[in-house]
């Protein structure tokens, strides 16, 4: 069986479309009249930019603003007249064929972009492929991809370029199946943007299917069947079915405030690793961006990244969020998450190691432009910080300091920053959580981390599979830190919220009201399932859960968050 | 023959937003205009070309224009590279 990673929820099944890769022999030739050739280029110019154009028109329509923006880039591409220029030269003083031509001084600047050091270029260089490569198909009078969808189907590729997933109708794509990409590639984004079931990063995936084989995909599990059996096929469409008429019931509460029946009300954010998820967060209903992950700008690079490129990055982020929160946590590496460039010696024991706060604080260079890049940013918005790995009182005081030090060098510059910006701490070390009633003092805001507060707490590596099975959740050890955890938060009057997995566990999210978590921070893809279950519920209800800390085994206090959700959380259709 | 050797001071550096005007800007011009940043020496015109020069904050880089408006050209490119393109 194939199996890929699922990136986008829901089940689909039906026959299967390839969509061809962008593969094409390029031979080099020696025209005899050139002026046929420079015909041949400019009618395949001309082609190109009315196909651009449509594809533009369509994405602004269908998809949005920053989609469209892909398509103006690549206009300009189109519109430079040195490129267009040197590859006309080229087919005149060599006696070059066009494709020839076009796909030598492509490579040329291509190279050029890879060899600058910067993320921006970089995707440059993706433009620059998708235009030439458009180019060079009209010049060879190859077909742009047949996208004239005329029946259901699930499309298949190697990966789908932006200009594909715009051209593509709709209303026939059930699913989206690639063999490259990772969560965070243009096809997941786009397909969970769509909202259309989608597995990537599928191993062997072109050499195993063909077009019009009938298989199922699921885009949760990332579980691929082909000729599937008759009982296989009742069990996907149940599932499917299943989601559908469960997530029709969620949707409708994508943009109600998040409160329960007798009006205790709680804050629903999104946790963003990269700009580009911030869309499908607003589309799940999200009130804030309870943690953005920065790492996104250290890794995958060569060098480090500039205040500037932060900062722009930052700064669309708070407004485009307009006065909602959003949540920038320091850079978090180190340990498990390696970069490259920075030369960080192996660790027996990486997650104890040198990672996060602790190595940001010995790294002035990387901390102080990050944080001044933050600051800069908060003019712009609503935007918190967020240190990650306290676990002790000087370390908070030291990255405090370090704030004090970025807002004077911006002061002295007279750069403007939110001068009451909030900076809270991460709690997911098990002594921060034991101290929280003296961090709450210093800190603005807790954030508890429960990955790494449960692997901490309990000691198990959950990666390993032999103890993986005694990562949970439910240990009644760590739940009752996290209890602790808000009472001594609330006792100093600031708030918390929970940016872990365990916030938008369906099972544990009653049980978390009850202990009075202000803020849930998760995947945005779950956020309208959580609300309708929060807003079909009572607090007074739910505070009844707080006994079963007291219960001790895991099993039994699973057991009872069931019931307490069978027997009062009535899911219920609302109205506009 | 005109030619002036100008500083970036804006922060995003000749990208993104500041490279596009840039471009257009050059664009309104009937002279060849070049930039050049060290060795390299690319046309102004040409948005892949001054992406391609890597131009970020603090670059020093030589305009270089040639032709009937030659005067105007580089006063006025000078002149939105100096004004930090109003970032």
């Amino acid at each position: 069986m194939l199996k890929g990673i699922g990136v986008s929820s829901g089940v689909a099944i039906g026959k299967i479309k390839i969509i061809e890769d962008d593969r094409y022999a390029i031979e080099k030739k020696i025209v005899e009249n050139e002026t046929i050739e420079l015909q041949r280029f400019s009618s395949a110019l001309e082609a190109s930019r009315k196909q651009i154009q449509k594809i533009h028109d369509k994405a602004m329509a269908e998809i949005g603003k920053d989609e469209a923006g892909i398509f103006e880039a690549h206009l300009m591409i189109l519109e430079d007249e040195a490129y267009i220029k040197e590859i006309e030269k080229l087919i005149q003083d060599e006696k070059l064929n066009a494709e020839f031509a076009a796909d030598k001084i492509t490579g040329k600047y291509i190279e050029m972009f890879n060899g600058l050091d910067d993320a921006y270029l970089k995707e440059r260089a993706a433009d620059l492929k998708d235009v030439s490569t458009r180019i060079i198909r009209n010049i060879l009078g190859i077909t742009i991809n047949d996208y004239n969808l005329k029946e259901e189907v699930i499309i298949a590729a190697n990966d789908l370029t932006p200009s594909d997933t715009a051209s593509l109708d709709k209303k026939y794509v059930l699913g989206f199946l690639t063999e490259e990409g990772g969560a965070a590639s243009h096809s997941a984004i786009m397909a969970r943007t769509l909202e259309i079931p989608a597995v990537v990063g599928v191993e062997g995936l072109l050499d195993s299917i063909r077009n019009n084989e009938f298989i199922i995909l699921d885009g949760d599990t990332g579980d691929i069947i082909s000729n599937p059996g008759v009982k296989q096929l009742e069990k996907y469409s149940n599932k499917k079915e299943n989601l559908l008429k469960s997530k029709k019931i969620y949707s409708q509460y994508k943009d109600k405030e998040t409160v329960t029946i007798d009006n205790k009300k709680v804050v629903l954010a999104a946790n963003i690793g990269s700009p580009a998820d911030l869309d499908t967060a607003l589309n799940n209903g999200c009130e804030g961006i309870g943690l953005f992950r920065t790492e996104l700008f250290y890794l995958e690079r060569t060098s480090l990244p500039s205040e500037d490129e932060q900062f722009e990055v930052y700064k669309s982020l708070a407004e485009k969020m307009e006065d909602k929160p959003v949540i920038i946590r320091t850079l978090d590496v180190g340990g498990d998450k390696e970069i490259p460039y920075m030369d960080l010696p192996k660790e027996m024991n990486p997650f104890l190691g040198y990672r996060a706060i602790r190595l940001c604080l010995e790294r002035e260079d990387i901390f102080l432009t990050q944080l001044k890049a933050i600051l800069r940013a908060s003019f712009y918005g609503n935007i918190k910080i967020l240190f990650p790995m306290i676990s002790s009182m000087e370390e908070l005081m030291l990255a405090k300091e370090f704030v004090k030090k970025a807002e004077a060098a911006l002061t002295e510059k007279g750069i403007p920053f939110n001068e009451n910006i909030e900076a809270g701490i991460m709690i997911e070390v098990p002594s921060a959580a034991l101290m929280s009633g003296l961090m709450a003092r210093e800190a603005d805001f807790f954030s508890i981390g429960t990955n790494d507060l449960i692997q901490y707490t309990s000691a198990v590596d959950r990666g390993n599979k032999k103890v993986s099975h005694l990562y949970t959740e439910f240990n009644p050890g760590v739940l009752m830190l996290i209890k602790q955890v808000i009472q001594n938060a609330h006792k100093e009057g600031i708030w918390v919220g929970m940016c872990g997995e365990a916030a938008s566990n369906s099972r544990l999210v009653p049980l978390l009201l009850a202990m009075g978590l202000d803020e849930f921070s998760m995947n945005s893809a779950n956020i309208p399932q959580i609300r309708c279950l929060i807003n079909n519920m009572k607090y007074e209800d739910a505070k009844k859960l707080l006994d079963v800390l007291n219960y001790g085994y895991i099993e039994k206090i699973k057991d009872k968050l069931d019931q307490f959700i069978k027997d009062n959380c009535q899911i219920r259709s609302v109205g506009p | 023959m005109k030619r002036c050797t100008v500083t970036i001071i804006n922060e995003t550096g000749l990208h993104a937003r500041p490279a596009n005007q840039f471009v257009q800007a050059s664009k309104n011009f009937t002279s060849d205009i070049t930039i050049k940043k060290g060795d390299a020496s690319v046309d102004a015109k040409s948005i892949l070309g001054v992406l391609t020069l890597g131009a970020g904050k603090g670059s020093e880089i030589i305009i270089e224009a040639n032709g009937e408006d030659e005067e105007k050209a580089v006063e006025a490119l000078a002149e939105l590279i100096e004004s930090g393109f109003k970032e």
